[in-house]
């Protein structure tokens, strides 16, 4: 029987083993972004040299897609030149992820808006 | 991997007994009860069995008992029976904050329409409501008490013979969901004063969707829907022949085996409680620690959302719940939870575990193995600050 609320096997997999866990000790940037409704939220922090990001952490206190939105983000954005890794998009999130449930898709723009609050806070503290 | 089933405060496995007789009724028995020839007599005489008992464990009569399509219907049929009854003299609902939506959902129907006027009582940091909150309760227009017996979520039983003898004494309806407890605790309507009490098969190994509500001789109710007139017209339309029949051996059943059974369960539950106390830091049990039903250790761990505990439950193949599992994208921590004074994020973090008739201590063992990682990995990627 089609099961349409399942999460994907590798929104699964996030949620047994979140990758990048955690706060980086001397961040260039840190950013958070929470979701009034539930209650979610999500913090990012992140190192910028060479114009790239280097390394991604996250914490997320909320539920799997939350949880898995975050940690998937921490990959897609490691390595990439700044610019580009602020123009990641939830749809990127749903890609890496093969999906969430049609519910749960906010919880990709929750990973989003603290990635994005985390690149200006490395700008505005890279130019203070 | 076989998989552990903890969650039978939301829906049991109907008992193989009772299946066998509800498709046997299904295939042989296609009678009309109303009909006065020989099919529809034969399941006349099974609805008539069904009721007997259901009658017989409670120490109700049969007459006492009316068939519904569950618990939800039983608490409608109680509240807005009752008020429709004392039309023009009563209007008021005395309940608690802790009820199941079945009740306080109706309630708030009855008053958005101005049929009613509602009290809802507050519970204490267990969940448990005082008599004398009820007594303080009650005035002239009181038409009906309602005070569930064991709570689904947080498993807190209500003293409700206290709150029963208090209404009594003040001519006051009083109604029970007793839907988590029949099939768990003895009840006998010759002792415990209630007038309405709700009851739900599938609750305790019969099928869903049949329940029954006991109505004490000379309590005044009204229909709530027309129709046929079955069930001395106070729940109209034609019986549901097999699943009643089921209702009543699950009940006989569950009767039955009653007194071992939940003593086997209750010490499955301190197990969990136990366990789950001593092996995960900062663990807050909700609900009274000794006043809960046999089945239910609940929980809530700081640090932690209900629905990533319950998925990640689910992957290790143990079946459980959530009273704060974000479903819809808007969801608060439940109604329960929140009346407990609780903590918003703390309340975020709950997990009901609620054991059975073929939970064994190997299961529980398999959970208290399985849960503690879970915890420290979620309170890890969550940054929860607790100690190791």
């Amino acid at each position: 029987m089609n099961e349409p609320d399942r999460y994907s096997d590798r929104a699964l997999d996030h949620l047994a083993r979140p990758r990048n866990a955690g706060t980086l000790a001397g961040a260039s940037g840190s950013g958070a972004d929470a979701n009034p409704s539930c209650g979610d939220r999500t913090t990012i922090t992140l190192t910028i040299s060479d114009g790239r990001v280097q390394d991604v952490r996250f914490r997320t206190f909320g539920c799997t897609a939350a949880i898995a939105s975050a940690s998937v983000l921490t990959e897609l954005a490691a390595g990439l030149p700044v610019g580009d890794a602020a123009r990641l998009e939830p749809a990127d999130i749903l890609n890496a992820l093969g999906g969430l449930p049609a519910r749960k898709e906010a919880c990709a723009l929750m990973a989003i808006g603290a990635l994005r609050a985390a690149l200006v806070d490395a700008r505005v503290r890279a130019t203070a | 991997m076989r998989r552990v089933y903890l969650d039978h405060a939301a829906t049991t496995p109907v008992d193989p007994e009772v299946a066998e007789l509800m498709a046997q009724i299904l295939r042989e028995v296609p009678g009309n009860p109303s009909s006065i020839y020989a099919e529809g007599r034969r399941a006349r005489a099974l609805v008539d069995r069904a009721r007997e008992e259901v009658a017989t464990v409670i120490g109700a009569e049969p007459a006492e008992i009316v068939f519904t399509s569950g618990g939800t219907e039983a608490d409608n049929l109680a509240l807005r029976g009752v008020l429709k009854a004392r039309e023009g003299q009563a209007d008021g609902i005395v309940t608690t904050a802790i009820e199941h939506h079945a009740v306080l959902d109706t309630a708030s129907d009855l008053a958005a329409h101005g049929q009613a006027r509602i009290t809802v009582l507050p519970v204490d940091r267990d969940g448990r409501l005082s008599p004398d909150a009820v007594r303080a309760a009650i005035d002239d227009r009181t038409a009906i008490v309602s005070v569930m017996h064991g709570n689904n979520e947080i498993g807190t039983l209500q003293p409700i013979a206290a709150v029963g003898a208090l209404c009594r004494e003040a001519g006051v309806a009083f109604h029970s969901d007793a839907v988590q407890t029949v099939g768990a605790l003895e009840i006998d309507v010759r002792v415990l004063p209630v007038d309405l009490l709700s009851v739900n098969a599938h609750k305790f190994y019969g099928p869903k969707g049949v329940g029954a509500l006991y109505v004490r001789t000379g309590t005044r109710i009204a229909t709530v829907q027309t129709g046929g007139g079955q069930e001395k017209g106070r729940r109209t339309g034609t019986e549901n022949v097999a699943g009643v029949a089921g209702l009543g051996a699950a009940m006989r059943l569950a009767g039955a085996r009653r007194a071992a059974e939940s003593a086997r369960q209750a010490a499955l539950r301190d197990r969990l409680i136990a366990g789950i106390s001593s092996r995960i830091p900062e663990s807050t049990l909700t609900g009274h620690p000794t006043e809960r039903l046999p089945n239910n250790a609940s929980f809530c761990f700081r640090g932690t959302q209900g629905e990533a505990l319950v998925v990640s439950l689910d992957l290790e193949g143990f079946s459980v719940s959530s009273g704060s599992a974000c479903t819809s994208g808007n969801t608060d921590p439940s109604h329960v939870l929140l009346a407990l004074g609780l903590e918003r994020d703390l309340a975020q973090g709950s997990l009901r575990l609620t054991v059975g008739r073929e939970t064994t201590a190997a299961d529980i063992d398999r959970l208290l193995d399985a849960l503690p990682p879970i915890v420290a990995r979620l309170r890890a990627a969550s940054g929860a600050a607790v100690p190791a």
